[in-house]
């Protein structure tokens, strides 16, 4: 737990939100968003993007002791910026190009001078459109709420 | 004993063409695209992912096509494929109570919070074949109502617990993984649970049929159903802190047994658990039973029936290996066969020699 000293607790916050809302976004839209900066800063490959496995974890009953519930596929990159900041991307699946995007945003968030041009042009927007699946998904299972009526027979009938 | 035989190479090479035409069928018949079967046969992609124990919609598709829709193959290729694959990490337990469900029913309790959601089930379905389906034609969008998604969905089972009415599940426990250590007896809980989740849901069908049957039966309630979308964290080592890496599907069933007690314990209702990838309802209740079943033994059950003798279920389970084993009868035992032959040959000359001497015996007294 190198990063979570106390006075790095807003920036780390940040850096896995950010993380997270990257690695959950749709790859073509992410790519999307990426293209529509323009010219960015150079970066260098500290690692290749490559696809590996992450063991998925369940609990017993949902809540019990953890067991290996089976794996999943996973990509990581890792970038440096000629200034220095070095990016780490993690996203599920097999697309190298989401994982390099993702370690190439991470490394510039670290930067005062993009932060808050990333945030509102790929970060924000992604999380709003994530809500916004998350609402759909919610509104039509909603319409497929019951409520099931118990028929109890009458003491003397 | 297998001997391995040489030649065959061009038929080989030829049958491999000939499968490949095979797959390819009709030239006049659009091909399939791996979109078209992630979408629209999606519960054979989520089979495939949860048997093939790896979670990538598109590799399971793409294996349910080169299988030509050969479940069990493509579960084949699938484990295959993993094994080339480097190991990142083991994720953080899931949290299903974050679950942005789809699909949430209890077949215990009528009022639970959150609501009985049925989600898209064929339970309600006639069963009638749909002829419009024949056709293509444009499908209207589902219907939608308004929804709180700040909410978590509170599991049925932890409120029973709270009320100490169901025993909690031991917290405990080094989960040990099946891909990195071979199944050993007895085994935990958690490798149990792992080796049912890669199982093939026929056999643990037929299995949990069986308890309810009257082979090990122990009165088996759905406590709960859900299907939904969760978040999968994971710790990458280079950052020491943790993200999530993606949302996957699941299916979980938590199934409520006959209740249990001793002098320490009061009376309460015991557990089975199922967590399947994907929507796979009929495979998260079938492991839940199995996994209920053989619990016999710690929970003082006589065990006398299949589906709770961990060995015949454990060592069965894992349909590629059973499907490995079974059609590897088919190549060649040239020699083996030769070997037997030999044998019975020589067996029947003796018996025929015996027979003889008897018949010039009896003829001399």
């Amino acid at each position: 737990m190198s990063l979570s000293s106390s006075a790095d607790a807003p920036a780390l916050a940040r850096r896995q939100r950010w993380l997270s809302v990257l690695a959950k976004a749709p790859a073509a839209r992410l790519a999307a968003l990426w293209d529509g900066l323009g010219s960015v800063p150079a970066y260098a490959l500290l690692r290749r993007p490559e696809t590996g496995l992450v063991m998925v974890k369940g609990r017993l009953s949902g809540s019990g002791a953890p067991f290996c519930a089976g794996e999943m596929t996973a990509t990581r990159a890792a970038v440096r910026l000629e200034s220095g900041e070095v990016g780490i991307g993690y996203v599920g699946g097999r697309s190298a190009c989401h994982a390099e995007i993702a370690a190439a945003i991470d490394a510039l968030g670290q930067r005062s001078d993009w932060r808050d041009r990333l945030e509102a042009q790929i970060v924000a927007p992604l999380e709003a459109e994530a809500d916004a699946r998350r609402r759909a998904i919610a509104a039509r299972a909603a319409a497929t709420k019951v409520d099931f009526f118990t028929v109890a027979r009458e003491a003397n009938s | 004993m297998y001997v391995a035989v040489k030649g065959g190479e061009t038929a080989i090479a030829h049958s491999l063409d000939l499968l490949a035409d095979k797959r390819r069928g009709d030239r006049a018949i659009a091909e399939l695209s791996l979109e078209q079967i992630d979408q629209q046969l999606g519960l054979a992609v989520d089979r495939v992912m949860t048997e093939g124990s790896c979670y990538d919609r598109s590799l399971a598709a793409l294996a349910i096509k080169q299988a030509r829709g050969d479940l069990i193959e493509a579960i084949f290729l699938l484990r295959a494929y993993r094994t080339t694959l480097p190991r990142f990490g083991d994720s953080l337990p899931l949290d299903t109570s974050a679950m942005v469900a789809e699909r949430r029913i209890s077949s215990t309790f009528k009022d639970v919070p959150g609501g009985q959601v049925l989600g898209p089930t064929y339970d309600y379905t006639h069963r009638l074949l749909d002829f419009s389906l024949a056709a293509a034609g444009d499908r209207p969008a589902a219907p939608t109502a308004p929804a709180d998604t700040n909410r978590s969905l509170p599991r049925v089972g932890d409120i029973l617990e709270r009320e100490g009415m169901l025993e909690p599940p031991p917290r405990d426990g080094a989960s040990e993984d099946l891909t990195r250590r071979p199944l050993t007896l007895p085994a935990s809980r958690p490798v149990r649970l792992q080796n049912l989740a890669r199982g093939d849901e026929g056999f643990l069908l037929a299995l949990g049929y069986s308890t309810q049957r009257g082979y090990g039966n122990n009165h088996p309630f759905v406590g709960e159903i859900r299907y939904g979308h969760v978040p999968v964290g994971f710790v990458p080592e280079e950052l020491g802190f943790a993200i999530e890496i993606a949302e996957i599907d699941v299916t979980e069933c938590d199934m409520v047994n006959q209740f249990a007690g001793s002098h320490d314990v009061p009376p309460q209702f015991t557990r089975g658990y199922g967590l399947a990838f994907g929507h796979s309802e009929r495979k998260a209740m079938s492991m839940a039973l199995v996994d209920r079943a053989l619990r016999a033994e710690e929970l003082s059950e006589s065990a006398t029936s299949p589906a709770q003798d961990e060995e015949f279920v454990l060592a069965h389970s894992d349909n590629v290996e059973a499907s490995g084993f079974v059609q590897h009868l088919k190549l060649p035992h040239y020699v083996d066969f030769q070997s037997e032959l030999v044998v019975v040959r020589a067996l029947r000359a003796e018996v025929e020699a015996r027979r003889r001497q008897a018949v010039l015996d009896q003829a001399a007294e």
